[in-house]
């Protein structure tokens, strides 16, 4: 019914006739004859705009919105500054293409650049990219950054996320890297691990806070890569930078994550943002597009995607990568909400989510049953043990209107953002006292 | 322009936290940041007329004309945002129970069904986050496939000469080696070259059809034909499905494996480089290998992994399946042929001065060539381009494909009216005179747009990549 086509019927007609052609079907004569279709595809007909909107608030409302959402591990429930959907909506942003006209693009290139010194600034390192797709395909480019001729072995944090971990599995399995787990004790690294690393080592991955939420020894271990003469990558949790040691300060060679906590909604997974920032001899081995700072012919300042020659459509099967479209605009919200928040309300921020998880810690502990697991320091994630079974326990909560930690095997990993304060977590633990029934 | 860091004053705020009600806890000393962030310090005022000053240099499809080759510019529907606003979809955990994300569950679903029934494939998976990961994606497939068969040592991929470069670099990413097949005088496949390029090495071939000079191969059933004859996959390249929808469907062309851009043939928009998606789908001998998420699906032991965490850029495919049902059965063919009309429509329009460099029946897209006017004049396809811009439009995609000197890639997209076209031609019909007139003008454009030609050069030579604080 909508098709978006501004054509009348005797326009196309007109336009037919002044190349020479009676029907639409003409110029489609090079298609075999076998397989054209004499009657389009066989799906529903078209909707109007009003019946479109119908059916998919349908859909969604068959999915539940959990007001409390205590689950991370992946994707967090920050809040957004109202300022963050308002720029990233213009439409001038919204549906331009990649900035490869610089004169009329400047805007454009100009808030990559932006981006790519806010995220350097928080990370703590010397140069990012415009971004990839998300944290864990950030991942795993960082890690095939590292490769050369004659160190390719990768060893990866067992106490990284999942979702990570298998990721960077796959581009080894792709690309034929010998991959390895670093295997951890008590919810950490195991650092031994790490000594006498092998000599084609590439690189170790570590994430920090890790999927525990607990903090590595991520200093120790990228020493520990350093002196075997291998790279150390780091995911990193972009709110806890906030307050929390940078792995700049911490020697890093690369730090990525996943920047949706910056101003992106859940969304389901996606479109997330894959952050990648570099020391800066690593500049050129960086995937996907960068902006850099240059003159015009009048020697006005301005801004181009530069280094091209790293890139797929000079380089071709030579490229670091096949990176070309990536998440410009969630860099652009991730810069937006940065900017909105400055370094004192990311601190602010920081602090409220280290500050309630630890009190939910601690309220959760004077309850039979829900003990931390671990005992390391922690960020705003923390394994609890579960006196029922975890689902049942899940499905009663979610009756409550709360969407409760994530089961992993029979225990529970909590996540507590600045959503919630004191009087919220009051409520939650009296639910959970009520729900496991003490 | 000011840069944001410059106009950051230390102290300012926009949003401020609430007073923590918790007892007061400090990460401990060795744990902390030593240096706050740099960040901007700005008033909320000051924020949104930064980024509006940004806009007003940011060239959007509700700014002009955007014949940009390859890449679909077409117009992105306002209902498609509002329906990815939907709380029911954007407030979202996607590590929810299955039982609280059936509405999730079924956009996918959907979206798998009439974008399977369009391309001819049997299976789809959504969690490629672009093109280029769909090709990632469907290089895996064909790896896992050939290795589960003991047919491990079929590690050569044939890729055209005209292809996008992220096809051999997607190859490369898999461990495979590219073999470069040449196009004949028509543009398309060369059967000879590709007939001898095939043996038991072969993983498969990577097309393009239309390809990228905009010409559908009539060959393509017997191009297909004998790479699976010699124990190959055909991969579909479908950054020009916006073409053919409708029309004839990869699958029926004798395709094994598609990926499709959502943001260029499915009108999501493209956010100055992303988020788009590039969903893969699959005949059902493949379905087995297809990637899976860790902690959010089914069990599924020959998948090749996973290319990132959960489903992949989920309102992206929320946006497609708006658009894909609001067009509905008889919109798809008629969108793709109104695309083919309008390309068709303009190339003749300035034939006269600008002639297709391939002769014949375009499809979405044409390609000229300013080899000869270079050679006569010394302007060439970025002169046109920079002085297109002076009218008021996107220029075309310059230098590619990599076969035609001094191209330009011409896509004007379905969503245009006559009069754009016409105007279109007139610009480059009145860029024709001025070459004719005062060619060396040319090298000064544009001349209206903010900034004049930037010193690309200099930025790679000597790159400055972030703001230098004092």
């Amino acid at each position: 019914m909508g098709s978006y086509l501004p054509s009348t019927k005797k326009e196309t007609q007109e336009m037919l006739e002044a190349i020479g052609l009676k029907e639409l079907k003409d110029l489609f004569v090079d298609v075999p004859r076998d397989v054209l279709l004499t009657d389009s595809v066989d799906i529903a007909p078209g909707l109007s705009e009003m019946g479109v909107r119908r059916e998919m608030e349908r859909i969604a409302k068959k999915n539940t919105v959990f007001d409390t959402v205590l689950r991370g591990a992946g994707s967090y429930d920050h809040h957004i500054p109202a300022i963050v959907g308002t720029v990233t909506g213009k439409e001038e942003f919204l549906t331009t293409y990649t900035p490869y006209q610089a004169e009329i693009s400047q805007g454009v290139l100009q808030s990559i650049f932006e981006y790519q010194t806010m995220i350097s600034e928080l990370t703590g390192m010397d140069v990012s990219n415009a971004s990839v797709y998300d944290g864990a395909s950030a991942a795993a480019e960082a890690v095939m950054m590292t490769q050369t001729r004659n160190r390719e072995r990768v060893y990866v944090a067992s106490t990284a996320n999942p979702e990570v971990i298998n990721t960077i599995k796959t581009y080894c399995w792709g690309r034929e890297v010998p991959f390895e787990l670093i295997p951890q004790k008590d919810g950490l690294l195991d650092l031994d691990a790490l000594k006498d690393l092998p000599k084609d080592t590439a690189c170790i991955y570590v994430q920090q806070p890790n999927f525990f939420g607990l903090f590595e020894d991520a200093e120790q271990a990228a020493e520990l890569a350093h002196q075997a003469g291998a790279k150390a990558v780091m995911g990193v949790y972009p709110i806890a930078l906030g307050i929390s040691k940078t792995p700049g300060e911490m020697g890093y060679d690369i730090a990525v994550g996943e920047g949706q906590p910056l101003g992106i909604p859940m969304s389901w997974g996606g479109p997330y943002l894959g952050f990648m920032t570099a020391k800066k001899d690593m500049m050129r081995m960086l995937p996907g597009r960068i902006a850099g700072e240059t003159v015009d012919k009048q020697g006005r300042r301005a801004y181009v995607l530069t280094l091209q020659a790293r890139e797929q459509h000079i380089r071709r099967e030579k490229a670091s990568s096949n990176v070309c479209t990536n998440q410009a605009l969630c860099a652009m919200t991730a810069a937006v909400y940065m900017a909105a928040m400055g370094p004192a309300g990311l601190s602010e921020v920081a602090q409220l989510c280290y500050e309630g998880a630890h009190y939910f810690a601690d309220e959760l502990a004077k309850l039979k049953g829900f003990d931390r697991v671990h005992q390391a320091e922690f960020f705003n994630e923390f394994l609890t043990d579960c006196p029922m079974d975890v689902k049942q326990f899940e499905q009663k909560m979610m009756e409550k209107g709360i969407l409760c930690g994530l089961p992993v095997d029979d225990k529970i990993l909590w996540c507590v953002t600045e959503k919630m304060d004191k009087q919220a977590i009051d409520e939650v633990v009296q639910i959970i006292k009520e729900v496991s029934g003490q | 322009m000011k840069l944001i860091f410059e106009r950051s004053v230390q102290g300012r705020r926009t949003f401020q936290m609430p007073a923590s009600t918790f007892p007061k806890k400090e990460l401990p000393d060795h744990l902390k940041r030593k240096a706050a962030p740099r960040l901007p310090e700005m008033s909320e005022v000051a924020i949104s007329r930064h980024y509006t000053t940004l806009s007003k240099q940011a060239f959007g499809v509700n700014s002009g004309f955007y014949p940009l080759g390859s890449c679909t510019m077409k117009w992105n529907p306002r209902i498609n945002e509002a329906v990815a606003a939907l709380p029911g979809f954007a407030r979202m955990h996607p590590l929810q129970p299955r039982e609280t994300a059936e509405g999730c569950h079924e956009v996918l679903d959907k979206a798998r069904e009439v974008l399977c029934e369009i391309t001819g494939m049997d299976d789809m998976t959504f969690q490629p986050a672009a093109g280029a990961h769909g090709e990632y994606v469907g290089l895996l497939l064909m790896k896992k496939y050939h290795e589960k068969r003991g047919d491990a040592q079929r590690t050569r991929v044939l890729i055209p000469d005209s292809a996008h470069g992220t096809n051999p670099a997607s190859a490369s990413m898999v461990g495979f080696t590219v073999t470069t097949i040449k196009s004949d005088e028509n543009g398309c496949v060369d059967l000879d070259a590709l007939k001898a390029s095939l043996d038991d090495t072969v993983a498969g071939l990577m097309l393009t059809n239309p390809n990228t000079m905009g010409i559908f191969d009539p060959n393509i059933l017997e191009i297909t034909r004998l790479v699976h004859d010699a124990g190959g996959v055909n991969y579909y390249d479908g950054a020009n499905l916006n073409a053919i929808m409708g029309w004839v469907r990869p699958g029926d062309m004798g395709f094994d494996i598609v990926h499709l851009n959502l943001h260029k043939t499915f009108s999501t928009p493209h956010g100055g480089g992303g988020p788009g998606a590039g969903p893969v789908g699959c005949k059902a001998f493949l379905s087995p290998f297809m990637p899976k998420s860790q902690m959010g699906m089914e069990e599924t032991p020959d998948s090749v992994g996973q290319v990132r965490a959960f489903y992949g850029n989920f309102l992206v495919v929320a946006r497609a399946l708006t658009y894909a049902l609001t067009l509905g059965k008889e919109g798809v063919p008629m969108t793709s042929g109104m695309a083919v009309l309008n390309a068709n429509y303009l190339m003749r329009k300035i034939e006269p001065n600008f002639p297709p460099y391939y002769n014949r029946i375009c499809m979405h897209e044409f390609v000229i060539s300013l080899e000869k006017i270079k050679k006569e004049t010394g302007v060439g396809a970025l002169d046109v381009a920079k002085c297109l811009l002076d009218y008021g439009m996107h220029p075309p995609t310059m230098y590619f494909p990599l076969n035609v000197p001094e191209a330009l890639m011409i896509e004007p997209t379905e969503t245009e009216n006559r009069e754009t076209l016409d105007e279109a031609a007139q610009a480059f019909n009145e860029i024709f005179e001025q070459i004719k007139k005062d060619p060396d003008s040319l090298h000064d454009c544009p001349k209206t747009t903010p900034i004049s030609r930037p010193d690309e050069v200099g930025a790679a030579r000597n790159p400055v990549v972030r703001y230098q604080f004092d």
